[in-house]
């Protein structure tokens, strides 16, 4: 629905204050929707078209009750897309639209220029569309069960990817039946004087080599040579799936690959999106009669409940912390080898940087990086972050910690590839049976043991030879394995 | 490229509505298969709404490789010291990710009486009810079907003319995205009207009885209670109309409400003629049988005082209420105290009779059975 003529000039508006702040995004179009059509839409993940599964229909009954009993109201919807789109919902206050759309439009100047967003593709809306006709046409043709199980079964793997894959060069990765391992085949021959060859090029030396490379033929060779993290490519190139199978299997990872960046920038995103919305509104965009209301909601969106980060709260505060600091010249040796606290605070040398600075930090920085650099014990203490702990003896969950250090390599371990567990593959041919073992890098968190045996049957499905996954419960290396009947779990 | 104007918002909502009744399939599917742990479960009747029951359910989520969530602990943000508690009652759920995760809470899933009571059906195959006999009644109800421009106050109706004074005001240039007041003239006012309609209706009554002498406990007690909701459940779903009368009886039997049926205790004898003495009153004097579909079920341990009361049940049942009734139920739940001679002697007396039904519910579990037994009949 296009836009009621009012809302188009406002959208004019924001978009040019935008503009002069030198946002720089995609051109933004904003969809006029009612609540039925903004619950489906956010069960879509924000998309207009998805393929048919149950999992979207469990979102929007979830999103509808929520949202009937008046706990949450979607404000902000928008999609990493050339152009994006946004979603404004019918009804909503005009300081509402309007926060949304500057919100919206700095989100969009975050997707554009923001690095971890670079690999995405821009037209994603067409390629989702694409995968839900190749999955509908899949249904008709194999029959809407057989699909929907498989699919389950893709989407319960469906973290399993390699995250940080996209930003390295291309791994060239060795097909079947080549690069093997072509060091160590030849029997090396130092250059040598007849007289002297005895002597450089001993008898032993060569039957050594002769026995290794023998040996090295007799060893199959490992597979895969490397631990792979992305579990799907090795089963979309070596598992012995159907070709709709496969088709399948492509999609819902190449769809995993596109939404990975959001989640590895939730902070520095929302961050990035709140602190452009509160200077727009309050500089530019807002009349004095809608401070307050502007207020209430900003207030709301920035609101933290006990034991939980709020990405826009954190994000919006260390985007203003760097932007202070900078225009403050309150970094480099100097500062942090300064030790009188005082002197500390009120660091000036009139530097003047913030803003570039904040614009660098949204281009190359994400949640990781973001925090690793710019939380700093100032800012921690400032903000009051703290750990907490579950203490068995009172049943309770308490604050366990303020010291800045342990925050943050707390905060910084929850957002580690994305705050999913790491997981590869480590053995493709496992008692050279064809069996897949599954490593856990273990960083101080225990797998949720009675979701990973149920993920394993849906492993199985598609490898259809046993499969193990290893990892640590409790303290003690384990490995857990399913093999089409029965688990089993037994001590390394 | 997909445009404004192109997206296609009738399909979308479409399309969710088939990702909906999907997901709703696999929520009813897995009450489905634990139905017998649902109906055994006693805490279901106390989330009962007036149209929906709250069942808790293991959560409908496509497992993963996550990170188990018992450990807890994580990072939070706001006063307190080291030491302290969390806030009241937060349940924190995973770190750093608010809100990224729908769904992660436990399912608590509302299903309406209807369709539990298809699930129930759908599950235990039991045959649809057909009211008997020729004994339906029609019954005029009035309905309102439509609009007219003349009527009392009392029926205006206010959205159709606000809409009709709006159109008319924006047709005219008076009211606009600029502002101005909605005035509906007397032209634009729309009142509603009815139809008189004639519908076959087809009445039921449920006369629960209940032996609350001294042998009967509270486990029993709890047992006939999630019988009564279930029976209750299914009989309403093949009912327009269904009334609930509460009968419980030692010695002497009176009539109370249902509050009371479930919780009183009493002590002493058995008498349990004079429970169907009672009943068979409440229903020559409330319920001719030409217009209702009568079903009286009497849940007891068993135990009858004598064997010459007994022998007056079986009279009443035989000559009084057997040829009103749809069918007559006996459910005896097993005590310590109870001799079960009871059902034996039914047994014997209406062997051939389809319409008494007798069932033995040992413990919870025994329910879903005796239901079936019940109602399997259709009748």
């Amino acid at each position: 629905m296009t836009l009621p003529k009012d809302l188009a000039e406002l959208q004019k508006r924001v978009r040019d204050v935008a503009a002069d702040y030198k946002l720089d995004f995609f051109e933004t179009v904003f969809e006029l929707v009612d609540w039925a059509q903004m619950n489906t839409v956010a069960a879509y993940e924000g998309f207009p078209v998805r393929y048919p599964h149950w999992r979207f229909g469990m979102t929007y009954d979830q999103i509808s009750k929520s949202y009937g009993w008046g706990f949450s109201k979607i404000y902000e919807l928008v999609i990493n897309n050339d152009p994006c789109y946004a979603y404004l919902l019918k009804g909503n206050s005009l300081v509402d639209q309007k926060l949304v759309m500057a919100h919206v439009y700095a989100h969009c100047d975050f997707f554009k220029n923001n690095l971890w967003f670079a690999p995405t593709n821009r037209h994603m809306i067409d390629e989702l569309a694409s995968h839900a006709t190749r999955i509908q046409r899949h249904v008709s043709r194999e029959g809407a069960d057989e699909v929907e199980a498989f699919l389950d079964s893709c989407l319960c793997l469906e973290n399993l990817i390699d995250i940080y894959a996209p930003y390295a060069p291309p791994k060239r990765r060795p097909r079947e039946g080549e690069g093997k391992d072509a060091k160590g085949k030849e029997i090396v021959r130092f250059q040598a004087k007849p007289y002297m060859e005895s002597f450089i090029n001993p008898p032993e030396f060569i039957e050594g080599q002769k026995k290794a490379i023998e040996e090295a033929r007799k060893r199959p060779p490992r597979f895969p040579e490397r631990p792979e993290r992305d579990v799907l490519w090795l089963l979309l190139e070596h598992a012995p799936l159907r070709d709709w199978q496969r088709d399948l299997l492509a999609m819902i990872r190449e769809e995993a690959y596109y939404f990975a960046p959001q989640r590895l920038t939730k902070i520095a995103n929302e961050g990035w999106a709140s602190f452009q919305h509160s200077k727009m509104m309050t500089e530019k965009l807002l009349d004095a009669s809608e401070v307050v209301d502007f207020a209430e909601r900003h207030a709301g969106a920035m609101a933290t409940q006990p034991g939980q980060i709020n990405p826009y709260k954190l994000g919006i505060e260390l985007f203003r912390d760097i932007e202070e600091r900078w225009d403050k010249g309150q970094f480099g040796k100097e500062y942090e080898e300064c030790d009188d606290r005082d002197v500390k605070r009120h660091w000036d040398t009139g530097l003047k940087q913030g803003r570039e600075k904040v614009f660098e930090v949204r281009r190359i920085y994400n949640d990781v990086t973001f925090v690793d650099e710019f939380l700093t014990r100032e800012f921690c203490e400032r903000q009051k972050l703290y750990t907490y702990e579950f203490n068995p003896k009172t049943g309770r969950q308490e604050i366990a910690s303020r010291d800045w250090r342990q925050v943050k390599d707390r905060l910084l371990r929850s957002l580690a590839n994305g705050g999913q567990p790491i997981i590869e593959v480590t053995d493709g041919n496992f008692r050279n049976r064809g069996e897949m073992v599954l490593s856990h890098r273990h960083d101080g968190q225990d797998l949720d043991l009675a979701q990973a045996k149920e993920t394993l049957r849906h492993l199985f499905r598609l490898w259809s030879r046993p499969v193990h996954i290893e990892t640590l419960v409790e303290g003690r290396r384990r490995r857990l394995s399913y093999d089409g009947e029965t688990h089993e779990l037994v001590d390394l | 490229m997909l445009h404004a104007e192109g997206t296609n918002w009738a399909a979308m909502v479409q399309k969710i509505d088939l990702d909906h009744t999907r997901f709703r399939a696999i929520v009813r599917g897995a009450i489905r298969r634990d139905l017998r742990k649902h109906v055994a479960n006693g805490a279901l009747i106390a989330r009962r709404g007036s149209q929906t029951v709250s069942i808790p359910m293991p959560q409908i989520q496509l497992p993963r490789f996550r990170f188990g969530t018992n450990q807890g602990g994580g990072v939070g943000q706001g006063n307190g010291q080291v030491g302290e508690p969390l806030g009241p009652g937060e349940k924190p759920e995973g770190q750093a990710e608010a809100g990224e995760e729908a769904g992660e809470h436990a399912l608590e899933v509302e299903v309406s009486l209807d369709e539990l009571a298809k699930i129930l059906g759908e599950e235990l195959a039991l045959p649809r009810i057909e009211p008997k006999g020729r004994r339906q009644v029609t019954t005029e109800v009035h309905r309102y079907t439509g609009l007219r421009r003349v009527g009392p106050a009392s029926l205006r109706h206010v959205k159709r003319t606000f809409k009709r004074a709006l159109k008319r005001e924006i047709a005219s240039g008076r009211f606009g995205p600029g502002g101005g007041v909605i005035v509906p003239v007397p032209d634009d006012m729309r009142y509603r009207t009815w139809e008189p309609k004639l519908q076959p209706q087809s009445n039921a009554v449920i006369l629960y009885m209940m032996d609350v002498s001294g042998s009967m406990g509270d486990e029993q007690k709890e047992i006939v209670r999630i019988e009564a909701f279930w029976i209750d459940t299914w009989l309403k779903s093949q009912y327009r109309h269904i009334e609930t009368r509460y009968i419980v009886h030692d010695a002497e039997a009176k009539e109370v409400d249902e509050h009371t049926f479930f919780h009183l205790r009493e002590s002493g004898g058995t008498k349990i003629s004079s429970a169907y003495e009672l009943c068979n009153r409440i229903v020559d004097r409330e319920y001719p049988p030409q217009e209702w579909n009568i079903y009286p079920f009497h849940f007891s341990d068993g135990d009858n005082w004598s064997g010459g009361d007994t022998a007056r049940c079986l009279d009443l049942l035989r000559d009084q209420l057997l040829p009103k009734v749809n069918v007559f139920c006996y459910g005896q739940v097993r005590s310590t105290y109870g001799s079960g001679q009871f059902k034996n002697d039914l047994d014997n007396s209406f062997r051939d009779d389809e319409r008494v039904i007798t069932s033995e519910v040992p413990d919870k579990d025994g329910i879903v059975d005796s239901i079936k037994q019940f109602l399997g009949t259709g009748r």
